[in-house]
Order: C-alpha cells, then sequence, then structure tokens
C-alpha cells in the first residue's frame, strides 16, 4: 500500500492523457469488480482476505472507544460496582427460579409428547463476540463483530443477544464478522405470535427501534404486547427465540392487511456483546404449542424446546390434542397462515427442516403447509 | 522526471488514511447523516496541488477500502473516488489559480458528481437505502474545502 505509482502506467505515460488512460483502467477494474462482485463467487474469497487486511484499522478506529470504555470501566466508584453486583445477583437468582421452572416444564411437555425424555438444547454451540465500534453503513442497520471465520463463524449464522434476536452473520472476514441486524431493510425474518401462533414475517424498517409485519390479514388475532419469536421456518433461526413485541395494530377496514409494528427485543445500539449460536443439526424446531409457558417468563433468553424427530411424530400429533396450551379456540384458525409463512429473503435457500404444525383442536387436519 | 522531486507521497498516504478513518469513526447518527467525503476532499487537495503523488491508484485504493469497510458492492467508492481524482487531476492548472470560493464550488460539483455516482450504483445493485441528507453532505464538504486549502499555503511550492 505505501508504492502508490507502481506499475508502469507512471513512468510511461506522459502528464496529460495519461491521466485519462489511468483513469479509465481503474475504472473498467471497477465496474468488473463491481460485476463480479454482484454476481458472489470467487470475489468473496478476496472480499475475505480484504477484510483481514483492513481489520487493524478498523481495530485502530475503535480504539478511541474501547479506551474510553475501560476508562469507564476503571474508574467507577465501589458504589456503582456494589449496586451492579447487587442487580446481577437478583437477575441471577430470577434466572435460576426460572430454570428450575423450565426443566419441570420441559419434562412435563416430553410426557404430553409421549416421549420417554426430554431432548437436549437445540443451541449445541454459542460463541461470545464483541461489537466493534466502527461505522459500517450509514443508513443500514449494521455491526461489525470480532469474530470470524477462524472462530468458525459462517455466513447466515443466527446472532442474538441476552434478550432476543439481534440478526445474522452477513459477511465473514477471518477475525471479523459483519452482522445484518433483523431492523435493517434487506432483512426479513419469519415470526410467530407467541400467544396465538400467528406466523408472519418481520421485515426490516431501516431504523433500529421498529420491525414492520405487513402481511397479517385484518382478522387475525394479534394484539398490542405480543411477543414475537421465531418460527424456525427460514431454515436460519431455531424456532422460538424471541424476536419482539408488538407495539401497534392498525386495522384499516378498506385495507386486506393490518398495519403492524414491533419493537426489537433486543436492544441493538448498546449491546456491547453478542452471541453467535448453532443449532443442533438435525434437530427439528419445535411447533408451536408449550413453548409459550417457557418463553412467557419476563427474561427469555428461551432456547427452543426440543422436539422429537418429525418423521414418526407427525401422524399421532395430528389427532389428538396433547397441547393445552395451544391457540384457545375463540377465533377461527389463526394459528395456519400458509401464504404468508414461506420466507421470502432469506439468505439460505435450503428448506428447514420439515415443519409439522399442529392445527389447533377444533379444526380439521386439513393442512399441513408446504414448505 | 515529474515524480520525484519532494512530492509528498507520505504526505497522500497519511492523509487519506486519516480520512478514511474520519469516514468510518462512529458519530451519532445526526452527525453521520450529513458526515462529507473526506476521502474525496483530501483526494481533491492532493489532486490540485500534487497531482502525481498519488496518481489515481491511490485514490482507487482508498475507495476500494472505503468498499470493504462500508460492506458495500466492491469498486463502488473505488470507481466515484477514481474519477473525483481524475477530475481533480486534469484540472489542476487552472483550479489553482482560482480563488477560494471558485474551488469551493467546484469541491461542491465534484462531490455532488461522487456521491451521485455512488447513488447510482447503489440503485443498480439493489441496495438502494437513502435519505435526502446525503445531498446535503457535498455542501458540508465545500465548506470544509476553505480549511484544507489553507494548509496548502504550505505545500503549494512544492509541487
Amino acid at each position: 500500500m505505501a508504492v502508490f505509482g507502481s506499475g508502469g502506467s507512471r513512468i510511461g505515460g506522459g502528464r496529460g492523457p495519461s491521466f485519462g488512460f489511468r483513469f479509465f483502467c481503474y475504472a473498467l477494474l471497477s465496474v468488473v469488480l463491481m460485476f463480479y462482485d454482484r454476481r458472489g463467487g470467487w470475489l468473496d474469497t478476496a472480499r475475505f482476505g480484504l477484510q483481514a487486511a483492513i481489520y487493524p484499522l478498523q481495530l485502530a478506529v475503535n480504539s478511541p472507544s474501547a479506551a474510553w470504555r475501560w476508562m469507564k470501566e476503571s474508574f467507577t466508584t465501589r458504589e456503582a460496582l456494589q449496586l451492579e453486583v447487587d442487580t446481577l445477583r437478583n437477575q441471577l437468582r430470577d434466572q435460576q427460579l426460572m430454570t428450575l421452572r423450565q426443566a419441570a416444564l420441559e419434562s412435563e411437555n416430553a410426557t404430553l409428547r409421549g416421549l420417554t425424555s426430554a431432548m437436549p438444547e437445540v443451541i449445541e454451540k454459542r460463541l461470545i463476540g464483541e461489537v466493534i465500534n466502527v461505522e459500517v453503513s450509514t443508513l443500514r442497520q449494521r455491526l461489525l463483530v470480532n469474530r470470524g471465520g477462524n472462530s468458525g463463524v459462517h455466513r447466515a449464522q443466527p446472532v442474538i443477544t441476552g434478550d432476543g434476536v439481534l440478526g445474522q452473520v452477513f459477511r465473514i472476514g477471518p477475525f471479523s464478522s459483519e452482522i445484518i441486524l433483523i431492523t435493517d431493510s434487506e432483512h426479513a425474518l419469519p415470526v410467530q405470535v407467541l400467544r396465538s401462533g400467528v406466523r408472519s414475517i418481520a421485515l426490516g424498517t431501516g431504523r433500529a427501534t421498529a420491525l414492520e409485519l405487513p402481511y397479517v390479514p385484518q382478522n387475525y388475532d394479534v394484539k398490542v404486547g405480543d411477543v414475537l419469536v421465531t418460527s424456525g421456518l427460514d431454515g436460519v433461526f431455531p424456532f422460538g427465540l424471541p424476536v419482539g413485541r408488538i407495539t401497534r395494530v392498525d386495522r384499516d377496514p378498506t385495507q386486506p392487511l393490518a398495519q403492524i409494528v414491533a419493537s426489537p427485543l433486543a436492544k441493538i445500539e448498546s449491546d456491547r456483546e453478542v452471541l453467535f449460536i448453532w443449532a443442533r443439526p438435525g434437530h427439528p424446531a419445535a411447533p408451536a404449542s408449550a413453548e409459550a409457558l417457557a418463553v412467557e417468563a419476563p427474561k427469555p433468553a428461551a432456547p427452543p424446546k426440543p422436539k422429537p424427530k418429525p418423521a414418526p411424530r407427525k401422524p399421532p400429533e395430528q389427532a389428538p390434542e396433547p397441547a393445552p396450551t395451544e391457540v384457545a379456540p375463540s377465533e377461527v384458525a389463526p394459528a395456519e397462515t400458509p401464504p404468508t409463512e414461506t420466507a421470502p429473503a432469506e439468505p439460505t435457500p435450503e428448506p428447514a427442516a420439515p415443519q409439522p404444525t399442529t392445527p389447533p383442536p377444533g379444526t380439521a387436519p386439513a393442512e399441513v403447509p408446504s414448505t | 522526471m515529474n515524480m520525484g522531486r519532494g512530492e509528498p507521497r507520505w504526505g497522500v498516504f497519511f492523509t487519506v488514511l486519516i480520512a478514511l478513518i474520519l469516514q468510518v469513526l462512529p458519530l451519532p447518527d445526526w452527525l453521520s447523516a450529513v458526515r462529507p467525503s473526506f476521502i474525496a476532499v483530501v483526494v481533491i487537495y492532493w489532486g490540485i496541488f500534487a497531482p502525481h503523488a498519488g496518481g489515481i491508484f491511490a485514490p482507487w485504493l482508498a475507495g476500494l477500502a472505503l468498499d470493504v469497510f462500508k460492506g458495500d458492492v466492491l469498486g463502488q467508492n473505488a470507481l466515484a473516488i477514481a474519477l473525483v481524482a481524475y477530475i481533480a487531476m486534469s484540472l489542476h492548472q487552472r483550479l489553482r489559480n482560482q480563488t477560494l470560493i471558485q474551488q469551493s464550488l467546484f469541491v461542491f460539483a465534484v462531490l455532488t458528481l461522487n456521491e451521485f455516482v455512488v447513488w447510482g450504483i447503489e440503485g443498480w445493485s439493489g441496495h438502494a437505502v437513502s435519505s435526502p441528507w446525503r445531498w446535503i453532505q457535498p455542501m458540508i464538504g465545500a465548506m470544509l474545502w476553505p480549511f484544507v486549502a489553507l494548509l496548502a499555503g504550505r505545500t503549494h511550492s512544492r509541487s
């Protein structure tokens, strides 16, 4: 990088026309780059290398704010620390209570499903990453995190925080990865309303505080305050990770669809640490039933429930009603929204593990969504 | 030979680096929305006052680095910045003799062009995420120019 005018163009060219010629060469090169970058493929590896080359610079940019944080942390008073310890202790106690309850629920769930033992967690492995404070793109919701290919991070990997889904890995370098947040306007996330089981797609708006659910029909059961969880239909996120809370539902009678806005649960602006997760391979996400109990508790890092292998389990599951927490039969089948639930914009095209969906007890077991 | 003789290559290198850092420094949203293209301003500066120090390669490389930084399509900023450098270099003899106001107007026009190229490529590549504020950025860059050009008083004679 230090050698600027390297190459023959400088020495060969005179003053006047050589500028134009050189510009032409570089412009051509740029256009070729753009073309191939757009197409994907081999340039991804080049970008991988470039990410590595630029990583020191990113760290340099990050260093003032990192130093500031370090300063602030080192000069915290004893009282503040004590306060923090106290709150953390309280949190820990609450979480422990929840975990206790969760174990009981899990076994209860397993019995209800006729299983002899509960399946293991769907989250097999996790990795903590730290946000590098660099402006990735002004108008986009992206983050740079200090974990990359060398740590085993891969493309389209779910990234969460303790509060909910943050986004997924968009680009990776050896030491860093770029994360596209669920609030980015190019991101779409298949979600499900925890309470009623209504499925839809949450689109990012480009603002950190809002998600849109544009594809929910008027008469579906969605209320302000409902919690959204991932539906697992995209093949990226496991089922049941909390996503957001509905903040507004506008039902305009002249429109076929309701206008629904949700706010993401993950505190995106302030979170310094994020969690990369690996879902257990071959572990299909559970259908929308008893998870309600586990995730409705106040502080849900709630991992999805274990779920039996789909093939043997599916036939018996249609008929009986093992799930008392299933949709209240008040409304006519809001749990099934087959037309809206195929994920449009997710990067991984491979279909999710077959998703057995239990129709609410009352309805005929007619439709099984074809994913 | 025009390449040697005190042309501040390392100056180019460091100022472009600093501009790159300024470009990606995390700022509050309202500030970063109107952040001008520092790299383009620096590139114009060197294009006018030391057109042979960095050539077009240095600006192009800086633009490429910016692309990697921002996760844009590779070559997007590289092309725009190279274009800026080319224009500044081609007109450097005329521009040197102009007043600061005229130069600022030139900077404004070129930065707008830069923004326009980036905007066009974003639209073409399907990543059109835009805000009207981006068209303010060239104006801020142009207002920045006199301060940058005051530094030129020093390097002017060297070029």
